[in-house]
């Protein structure tokens, strides 16, 4: 299937800056896959998210959004239509005193009608769980309310992509867990492409895919248990590994699996 | 404390005063406005009172809201109370006082126009939402599009600013411990000393607004904000009969305090 | 360096309102000089009002708190007094760094204490030395720094009043494993280095039960739990029944005991994990 993100040797550099935060990234993302991005802070994790969407465009190589080249602006509206974009922050994201109306923002912007806005609106809201509280003032929600008020706001543009930047690092474990849980459901019932920046590595583990960056640059890609097999590149990283990982490791059993209750039925198989 | 600042607060509700357009709602404060300040006798204040009660029994807001929102404004009524008290010429209430009946009655009068007021203005923020008033306001305005004046983008500014109060209060209340925990003091010191006491709260809240304004620019930007044109709204604003029904009671008030004041009543 | 008795302590916000609601009821405990307390349990559970009491930025609704033998809430007097005894860093800290430079903001506690010059600049470059604050910083605004630096500086402001007793709310909130790991390693080493006691509260299960010497947990604003990691992870089912994620270790452990496996004792680490798994011959 072709690819609905794609990035070809994508280097960038802030007009000011010295030192290069993308250098040479190649990168595609598949339709309906959930791909985690995992990284240390100034890893380039944030900026690589952040050309998804035209918000910042390459200093040299090329970002497309299915075949849209994000540097074309006259294509700008099409393409932050197509890819949608959560932020940490949930307060500085929702633009409305009321949650529909904060829904209902992208729809207006793009000119869709009023009846079908409304539909969009209780839909999207529907999908994240957060459909009684669309009378609601945001600032009185909990911060995992607040950051699935603002998942729909994205989905009311009906995106092809959602990508979250760090969407729980502000969350406490009950909010991070509603996030993960929403768009883990949003990717495996609705067919949503999910992009997940975070440096939780156990936000990774329901992903397909991991991607870890190091320096602006991608230093390994595979399956979540592929790559937390790979325990002495993590820890040089700076990166935690799961339990389940470290202990099959140290085992010397197979890193195949992540999760803790299969994790146990191999270690019980192999003392049996 | 500062959680008790309602500016801005919006009860949401399905009375018949909820459901009246935003622009019927602002051109009502305006005829109440007009018709407060053309009141002259107590039958004059009588009615406004009368009118004020009535719609807040209508929208069922509680006196307890309004009275709520008026305390950060004590201070102004009580200071022109007594600026009413004292300079007003007319019979003294006992013989050597300064203060005069006159005085007295223009002080009530004072409190009333400024209370009924505030009320007026609460009335109207609390039973519209701050989407639907800024949407309302800019429709009104749309005429001085015209003549090139940025309407959508100070209606947005405005709206903006609603959604923010809350959250810049939250956060200056935390800075606010925050140093106090490192000992602060707001409390003591003269006027210049207290001045300065509030650098350690406004430095971070500046710094944390700018941030905010960055962040939220480019939220909007990835939300498809490119300005006014070519917008849609899910509430789209029309008027309806009741809007008219309304309208029509705005301009019989306006009339009717006319005529009470030609009779100086 | 400081002990710490709460007595019947209850916090009602808005009392008297619609609005009224009991933070925390009726919570009675002590905390000896020295000893390394986390606190446990999730949002709303009143943990972050239960710290607030200990250095008087709450009064409370009822009951007393003492803070070496004396009553902190006695009068205006003893509510600043207890300020300086009992330091609180509050989640995001680095949002409260407002000086020009560095060590004017790092200064800010101390001269709000009185110090004199001399006294104010030792006090600065000893909290710069255990939060890891190079000196060539100093002079910097903090506005120009790294997250995890802004957040270090913001901790080592309230070290620099030598507080007694170091409470701190979330302090790794935000912060990647390196800057966590970093964050914790500074906090210890105050720790025992100073003497002082220190209460974190936190919801990184993993460094609670790594570090502390004991574990107090809230649950709808009451002590539902309270003893040392040991004792309280020989009970991760009521962890889990109370809704709080117990340490990867610890949810292993329980899964290999639902297979059979007799893995025995309390176990919050990986090396307490991988020590049982030997005793059972897995390697």
């Amino acid at each position: 299937m072709d690819p609905i993100i794609r990035f070809e040797n994508v280097h960038f550099t802030y007009p000011e800056g010295e030192r290069e935060i993308l250098c040479g990234v190649d990168l595609s993302i598949a339709p309906g896959s959930f791909v985690a991005v995992l990284g240390h802070n100034g890893s380039g994790k944030s900026t690589l998210a952040k050309h998804m969407n035209a918000i910042l465009l390459p200093s040299s190589g090329k970002v497309f959004v299915r075949e849209l080249d994000t540097a074309d602006e006259t294509k700008l509206l099409d393409i932050r239509r197509r890819v949608g974009m959560v932020f940490q922050n949930p307060d500085n994201q929702i633009v409305a005193n009321v949650v529909e109306d904060d829904v209902a923002f992208a729809p207006e912007n793009l000119g869709v009608p009023s009846e079908e806005i409304r539909q969009r609106v209780d839909a999207a809201l529907r999908q994240v769980g957060m459909y009684e509280f669309r009378m609601h003032a945001p600032h009185l929600l909990s911060g995992g309310q607040k950051q699935r008020v603002a998942i729909a706001g994205v989905l009311a543009m009906e995106p092809e992509v959602l990508v979250l930047d760090e969407p729980t690092a502000m969350l406490d474990p009950q909010g991070r867990l509603e996030v993960i849980q929403t768009v883990t459901r949003l990717c495996r019932e609705k067919g949503m492409t999910v992009v997940l920046i975070t440096h939780h590595m156990e936000e990774c583990i329901g992903a397909d895919r991991l991607v870890v960056m190091s320096n602006g640059a991608i230093v390994a890609d595979g399956s979540p248990a592929e790559v937390f097999s790979q325990v002495e590149l993590m820890e040089r990283e700076g990166l935690d590994v799961p339990e389940t990982t470290r202990v099959l490791h140290e085992l010397g059993l197979p890193t195949e699996t992540l999760d803790t209750e299969s994790c146990a039925a191999l270690i019980a198989e192999k003392l049996r | 404390m500062l959680k008790d600042v309602t500016l801005g607060q919006y009860f949401p509700g399905n009375t018949v005063v909820h459901r009246l357009d935003p622009r019927t709602k602002i051109l009502l404060l305006i005829f109440f406005i007009v018709a407060l300040f053309t009141a002259k006798g107590w039958v004059g204040y009588g009615v406004m009172v009368l009118v004020t009660a009535a719609s807040m029994a209508a929208s069922h807001i509680s006196p307890k809201n309004i009275f709520k929102g008026l305390k950060p404004m004590i201070f102004i009524i009580v200071f022109t109370a007594a600026l009413n008290l004292f300079y007003t010429d007319g019979t003294p209430v006992l013989p050597g006082w300064p203060i005069t009946w006159e005085g007295a009655a223009r002080g009530a009068q004072m409190i009333l126009r400024i209370i009924l007021l505030i009320a007026g203005t609460f009335l109207l923020t609390y039973t519209t939402s701050p989407m639907a008033l800024t949407d309302g306001m800019e429709r009104l305005l749309s005429p001085l599009k015209k003549i090139g004046l940025p309407i959508h983008e100070i209606t947005m500014m405005m709206s903006m600013a609603l959604r923010f109060i809350p959250t810049l209060i939250e956060e200056t209340d935390k800075i606010m411990s925050a140093q106090k925990a490192r000992g602060a003091d707001f409390e003591n010191g003269n006027l210049l000393q207290r001045a300065k006491a509030l650098l350690p709260i406004l430095v971070p809240l500046f710094v944390s607004s700018f941030r905010r304004a960055d962040e939220l620019a480019v939220a909007m930007e990835s939300r498809c904000y490119h300005g006014g044109s070519g917008r849609t709204r899910m509430k789209q604003l029309h008027f309806a009969p009741r809007d008219l029904w309304a309208l029509l009671l705005g301009a019989v008030l306006v009339a009717g305090m006319f005529v009470l004041k030609h009779f100086g009543l | 360096m400081s002990e710490i008795r709460v007595e019947a302590l209850t916090h009602v916000y808005s009392a008297g309102t619609p609005f009224e609601k009991t933070a925390i009821e009726n919570i009675s405990l002590s905390i000896p000089s020295g000893q390394f307390v986390g606190l446990l349990g999730h949002t709303g559970s009143g943990k972050s009002t239960f710290i607030q009491h200990l250095n008087a930025l709450l009064k409370p609704s009822s009951g007393t708190v003492y803070v070496d033998g004396e009553d902190i809430n006695k009068d205006k007097k003893s509510r600043r007094a207890v300020k300086n005894k009992v330091g609180l860093v509050f989640q995001y800290p680095e949002y409260q760094l407002f000086e020009e430079t560095v060590f004017a903001d790092i200064a800010f506690g101390p001269k709000n204490m009185g110090l004199g010059k001399e006294e104010i600049e030792q006090r600065v470059r000893e909290a710069c030395g255990f939060v890891g604050v190079e000196e060539e910083l100093l002079q910097r605004s903090p506005l120009e720094l790294s997250g995890g630096q802004k957040r270090r500086i913001a901790i080592a402001g309230v070290i620099a009043m030598r507080p007694g007793v170091l409470i701190l709310d979330e302090p790794t909130a935000g912060l990647d494993p390196a800057g966590c790991r970093q964050i914790m390693d500074n906090i210890c080493r105050y720790r025992r280095e100073s003497g002082a006691t220190v209460i974190i509260v936190s919801h990184n299960m993993d460094d609670a039960a790594r570090l502390t010497e004991r574990l107090i947990v809230f649950n709808h604003g009451a002590v539902a739990m309270d003893g040392t990691p040991e004792q309280i992870f020989a009970q991760p089912e009521r962890l889990v029944e109370i809704g709080l994620n117990v340490p990867q270790s610890t949810a292993l452990a329980m899964a290999l005991r639902e297979k059979g496996l007799p893995i025995a004792g309390s176990i919050y680490t990986h090396a307490q994990l991988m020590q049982a798994l030997k005793g059972v011959g897995a390697c």
